[in-house]
């Protein structure tokens, strides 16, 4: 008496169903093109760039786009537009990367530690609440004043802005994931909460985890646009989509180009990670992997 | 295949060469599928999930879920070609001519509106617009499908009522325009025995007082034989026999038929159990003596809950004894404490004379190789990241058994045990059928040599065929391996075919203990008998 | 319910007092010492030593936080340094153009939002439903200020269709008043307009899959009656839930809107302070967006247990 079939006889392994389900959407193929196109530029920007990101031309200011040597034209001081926005997706993604490295670091053990202990629920939703109640902009307003406006204090306040959904997320999978029979197995066999923790739990978890990773990274690309746009964030000389956004404001009369390709890279960038999210969301999604 | 006979009365539903397909370019789910019911008769149609028995549903109504379609055949009602018909068309059938009481009543009513306004929708449909009319309406109907205080229990959400009072008002939506037919899908097969025996007995009545027609849609032979007069049995999207419900029982010609009426857990099925050998006295594995397990009652301060109100009794080695009872009955939360998932508030859960709550340590771990679990679902008991092999030998490596060499041949040995070949090692729970999941579930259990297997529910998710392979299974090990079991399971027909004795409780308290057998010849207490009297199927066996 | 109201009431107050905790701590954490500041390079020690005394800098943290705490309560926020102005004045005089404009862009984005969201649910697989999911995939990925910038150079400066910068009270012009904020507000909503119509559109389409909803139509219910009685309730649900969550964005969004915008708000106060090192109002502004913040979310909840007939104690998701 022995069952062999199979349910799904040819499915293969899980990882690689939700490659083919990535590639087959056609907007998750597309974004995910964007994003090896931005990131490649922003890696390879020395190699790249014609010029320096803070390279001034003072004999070639205001130059049209197209023109010889100036691919996008040059701003006020006779920079490179071109070369200054390579410098600038380098930047965008540095930052982006950063606060989502803060926000998964912190995030995802007290959403951990949430979610499987209830005494420690508490504590941590009240500490969630504190943290949401200053949007990122105060955050990075008290941050630059206390040590002034960077990279880094930038980072750290979109970073620490994020935690409190990454926390809600992570927390809601382990209140799911600790109600299942799986994890009531392993506690008969006696395994520590830990165990559960880092053996059941985590590996669970983690596509709920990359998924909100790829909702902060477009979220926080634009908050250090924002921050850097209102002197927040970056400093000159360090180049910033953003600042050349607040740059361009100036003289947007005379040169509106000089505003048009720096917004045009972020929105690349962001409408590379919002399209790749959303196809790996449907892709991890059991009810939409699941067989009619 | 045509099934009307020729003296009968004109179909008030005839389904011809019915074929229905989801997606485009895709296999059938419905293959030629043609009955008629005729007016006042009750038709069953049975078949195990995947039969295509809702599909069924889906076509006549026209609310085939996704992209799901009607890709050859008719479906007449009357003279009309539902198949065919519009939208516009159909919205005038649905609810009027045709009533449908769904599956599940827990997630079939709307839980942010009002019970009663969710009747007064389907009255609005047929163009009910007075206000003092349509609620006078309601609360007869309310009352009619037997909800008490149905005028105050109208402004109610629907999580303020119970699973058999939510079935009830779904009756009273079906009803509520006088179709002349009524569809029941599983109407009861998420209830309690006894609460779906009530309830079926008031859908009779109320089915029979007006006349309706009946299309029953179960996986249940037994249900589909008490209440019906005609029985369709599917599988695989194509019918494979009809008959009355005593052809079908007591004489099936095709082989299919045969094989659902053998496994069947109705009060005819085969007992299992060798009950001779169970009477080899060596003394009890488990004993419980006066168990109390108090909860207190979240959001009202002081209110406690007993669900396990003193209890006692013994489990033999090397034999099944079974809880049974309906939800709530506190079952469940007596395996917690033998597992050590909850302490009990008083009382003593003693296995081979040690308690798993008492003890710390060392002792504690030892204590828990020899008792394990197996859950009910099949699919939530299994970590999905996992293959087969790491499921297996996981407690093995908690309690650092063996090398990694000595644990994949001991997985290899229980993959045979559990008759699963030894290829599906690799493969993840996903890819395996609810039957073989089952499986795995026991191997794992099995891995660390227990003496007592903790059975929760462990059968009831499956279909009857399935089913029946794993009782079978788990009796064979039994023998071999001289194992004890405490199947808990609302399922008297289980029971019946697996347990040596057998333990009634309800609200926390035990009714009735004792052997099986004299428990099912001679009940002692009225709840034992009104349990068994629920057992559907119980009328052929006369 | 009760239950509810009186717990959450009390997160709220918990949650007030260790946000004003860490504005206070995060004061005195600024740079340069308040009293060398006041007495001037040139002072004596003893005379820095007398001010600090006066200040109440030489007190015990817990007693100076308490002196904070009460001085915040009076609503005495105290002096500008660069202008010497009440902070209180200041406030008063800038909060209500963000207020406006922000429920202005509230407003915006729920009509657009959910219209979108319905839109998108009832033309599934049609190219409405394609323009909808590319609107909302724009939304959440263009900077809002960067549209900003280019709708003034385009809508207001090339066409002029709306004004471009300035600001008109509301209370004293209703029609000039909106009409100078319609712009703002439109840009200042379009992202969270993006997130309600992506939300609305899938508990919408998750709505229309429900078991209920199969059984309300085998009632004989029209698809669209369906729709509005069983899937905008649901979504109303959802749009409250989002406004509190997004409101943290909100904020930060406004106050960048009224810099492109040049209109005198709460933005350009809180800009300028940074950037004028000015302390008093600095802590004044964050700490009274903080506050805010957790009581607009203390409202939104208990909207939200209105609206929705199941929420009990610990049961919000």
């Amino acid at each position: 008496m022995t069952v062999v079939e199979t349910r799904n006889p040819g499915l293969g392994s899980a990882r690689g169903r939700i490659w083919r389900s990535l590639l087959k959407s056609p907007l998750g193929l597309t974004g995910g093109i964007m994003l090896a196109i931005v990131v490649a530029l922003g890696l390879l920007a020395p190699l790249i760039a014609p010029y320096g990101p803070a390279e001034v031309h003072f004999d070639a200011p205001f130059q049209q786009p197209g023109t010889v040597g100036y691919i996008l034209g040059t701003d006020d001081l006779g920079r490179d537009i071109f070369s200054r926005m390579l410098f600038g997706i380098r930047v965008s993604l540095q930052v982006g990367i950063l606060s989502v490295l803060l926000a998964v670091v912190v995030g995802t053990p007290l959403g951990l530690l949430a979610g499987y202990w209830r005494g420690l629920d508490g504590v941590i939703s009240r500490l969630t609440d504190v943290t949401l109640a200053f949007p990122f902009l105060i955050i990075a307003v008290g941050l630059s004043a206390i040590s002034g406006p960077s990279l880094t204090n930038a980072a750290i306040a979109l970073g620490i802005a994020q935690i409190p959904t990454m926390i809600r997320v992570v927390r809601g999978e382990t209140l799911r994931i600790k109600e299942t029979d799986f994890v009531l197995g392993a506690k008969t066999m006696d395994a520590s909460g830990l165990r559960i923790i880092f053996s059941h739990v985590l590996p669970n978890a983690v596509s709920a985890i990359i998924v909100q990773a790829t909702v902060i990274m477009p979220v926080a690309v634009i908050g250090e646009a924002l921050l850097s746009f209102l002197g927040l964030g970056i400093q000159p000389p360090t180049p910033s989509l953003g600042i050349m956004l607040s740059d361009a404001q100036q003289y947007i009369s005379r040169a509106p180009t000089a505003a048009i390709f720096p917004g045009l890279a972020i929105v690349l960038i962001c409408l590379g990670f919002n399209l790749f999210g959303d196809a790996l969301r449907d892709a991890l999604d059991p009810t939409n992997s699941s067989r009619k | 295949m045509t099934l009307s006979t020729a003296d009968a009365p004109a179909p008030l539903l005839s389904v011809r060469g019915l074929e229905v397909t989801f997606g485009d370019n895709a296999e059938p789910v419905l293959h030629d599928v043609s009955f008629d019911i005729r007016p006042g008769e009750r038709v069953a149609i049975v078949g195990q999930s995947g039969s295509g028995k809702s599909t069924i549903i889906g076509a006549i109504l026209r609310l085939l879920p996704g992209d799901g379609h009607i890709t050859n055949g008719s479906i007449l009602l009357g003279d009309e070609d539902l198949a065919a018909a519009s939208e516009q068309h159909m919205r005038g059938v649905r609810g009027r001519r045709i009533g449908l009481v769904p599956q599940d009543p827990a997630s079939n009513l709307n839980p942010s509106m009002r019970v009663g306004a969710q009747i007064a929708d389907a009255l609005a449909a047929s163009g009910h617009r007075n206000g003092a009319d349509v609620d006078k309406r309601v609360v007869e109907l309310m009352t009619e499908a037997g909800i008490p205080e149905a005028k105050r229990r109208a402004k109610q959400y629907p999580h303020e009522f119970s699973g058999g009072m939510r079935q009830r008002v779904l009756i009273a939506i079906a009803l509520s325009r006088q179709p002349e037919l009524l569809i029941a899908d599983e109407p009861t097969s998420a209830l309690d025995v006894t609460v779906q025996r009530q309830i079926l007995n008031h859908l009779q009545t109320l089915v029979d007082a007006h006349g309706t027609s009946l299309l029953f849609i179960t996986h249940d032979l037994g249900v589909a034989a008490d209440r019906t007069d005609r029985i369709i049995v599917m599988s695989e999207g194509r019918i494979v026999e009809v008959g009355t419900p005593a052809q079908i029982l007591l004489s099936p010609r095709e082989d299919y038929t045969k094989r659902l009426v053998a496994a069947a857990p109705t009060a005819v099925a085969q007992v299992r159990v060798a009950s001779g050998s169970s009477t080899l006295d060596r003394g009890p594995i488990l004993e419980i003596s006066h168990l109390v397990k108090e909860f207190r009652i979240r959001g009202q301060r002081g209110s406690i809950l007993r669900a396990v109100d003193d209890i006692s009794f013994s489990v033999e080695r090397g034999t099944t004894t079974a809880i049974v009872g309906e939800s709530g009955s506190g079952k469940t939360t007596v395996a917690r404490i033998i597992l050590g998932l909850e302490s009990a508030t008083s009382g003593t859960a003693l296995v081979d004379g040690e308690g798993i709550t008492a003890s710390r340590g060392q002792q504690r771990r030892a204590l828990r190789r020899r008792v394990q679990p197996v859950f009910q679902d099949p699919y939530g008991s299994l970590d999905p990241t996992y293959s087969i092999e790491k499921l297996i030998d996981e407690p093995l490596r908690i309690f650092k058994v063996g090398d990694r060499r000595s644990r994949q041949d001991r997985v290899a040995e229980l993959l045979d045990q559990v008759a699963l070949p030894r290829t599906v090692a690799q493969r993840r729970p996903n890819e395996l059928s609810g039957g073989q999941r089952q499986r795995v579930a026991i191997a794992r259990a099995l891995a660390l040599e227990p003496e007592l297997l903790i059975c929760d529910e462990a059968v009831s998710a499956l279909d009857v065929l399935v089913q029946e392979q794993i009782l079978t299974l788990l009796a064979d090990l039994q023998s071999n391996l001289g194992l004890s079991y405490l199947f808990i399971t609302h399922d008297l027909a289980v029971v019946r075919q697996i347990a040596h004795s057998v333990v009634v409780m309800k609200s926390g308290t035990v009714m009735e203990e004792g052997s099986t057998d004299a428990v099912f010849r001679s009940p002692s207490s009225d709840y034992t008998r009104e349990l068994l009297s629920a057992i559907p199927g119980a009328s052929l066996v006369g | 319910m009760l239950n509810y109201l009186v717990t959450r009431l009390w997160q709220s107050v918990v949650t007030l007092i260790l946000a004003s905790m860490v504005v206070f701590l995060g004061v005195r954490q600024l740079p340069g010492d308040p009293a060398l500041a006041m007495a001037g390079e040139e002072a004596t020690p003893e005379r820095v030593e007398a001010i600090r005394e006066q200040l109440g800098l030489n007190e015990s943290l817990v007693t100076q936080y308490l002196k904070f705490v009460g001085n915040m309560l009076r609503g005495d926020f105290g002096q500008s340094t660069r202008t010497g102005a009440q902070v209180t004045d200041l406030v008063a005089a800038t909060l209500p153009v963000t207020l406006w404009l922000s429920a202005y862009a509230i407003v915006v984005a729920v009509v657009v939002g959910v219209l979108l969201g319905i839109i998108a649910e009832r033309f599934r697989g049609r190219w409405p439903e394609w323009m909808a999911n590319a609107l909302a995939l724009i939304g959440l990925s263009v900077p809002n200020f960067w549209l900003g910038i280019l709708a003034i150079l385009y809508l207001a400066v090339a066409f002029g269709l709306f004004p471009a910068s300035g600001y008109v009270p509301i209370t004293q012009d209703p029609i000039q008043g909106f009409y100078h904020l319609t712009l703002p507000a439109i840009i200042l909503g379009t992202s969270l307009a993006a997130v309600i119509m992506r939300q609305t559109r899938a508990s919408m389409i998750e709505t229309m899959k429900t078991d209920f909803v199969r059984t309300a139509r085998a009632k004989g219910l029209s698809r669209q009656r369906v729709l509005v009685r069983y899937g905008l309730r649901n979504s109303l649900i959802v749009v409250v839930t989002i406004i509190g969550l997004q409101l943290g964005g909100l904020i930060s969004g406004a106050v960048v809107t009224e810099r492109i915008f040049a209109l005198p708000g709460f933005g350009k106060l809180t800009l300028d302070a940074v950037f004028t090192r000015d302390y008093p109002v600095i802590q004044a502004v964050v700490l009274l967006i903080t506050v805010g913040y957790i009581l607009i979310n203390l409202a939104v909840d208990i909207l939200y247990s209105v609206i929705n007939p199941r929420i009990r104690v610990g049961g919000k998701s």
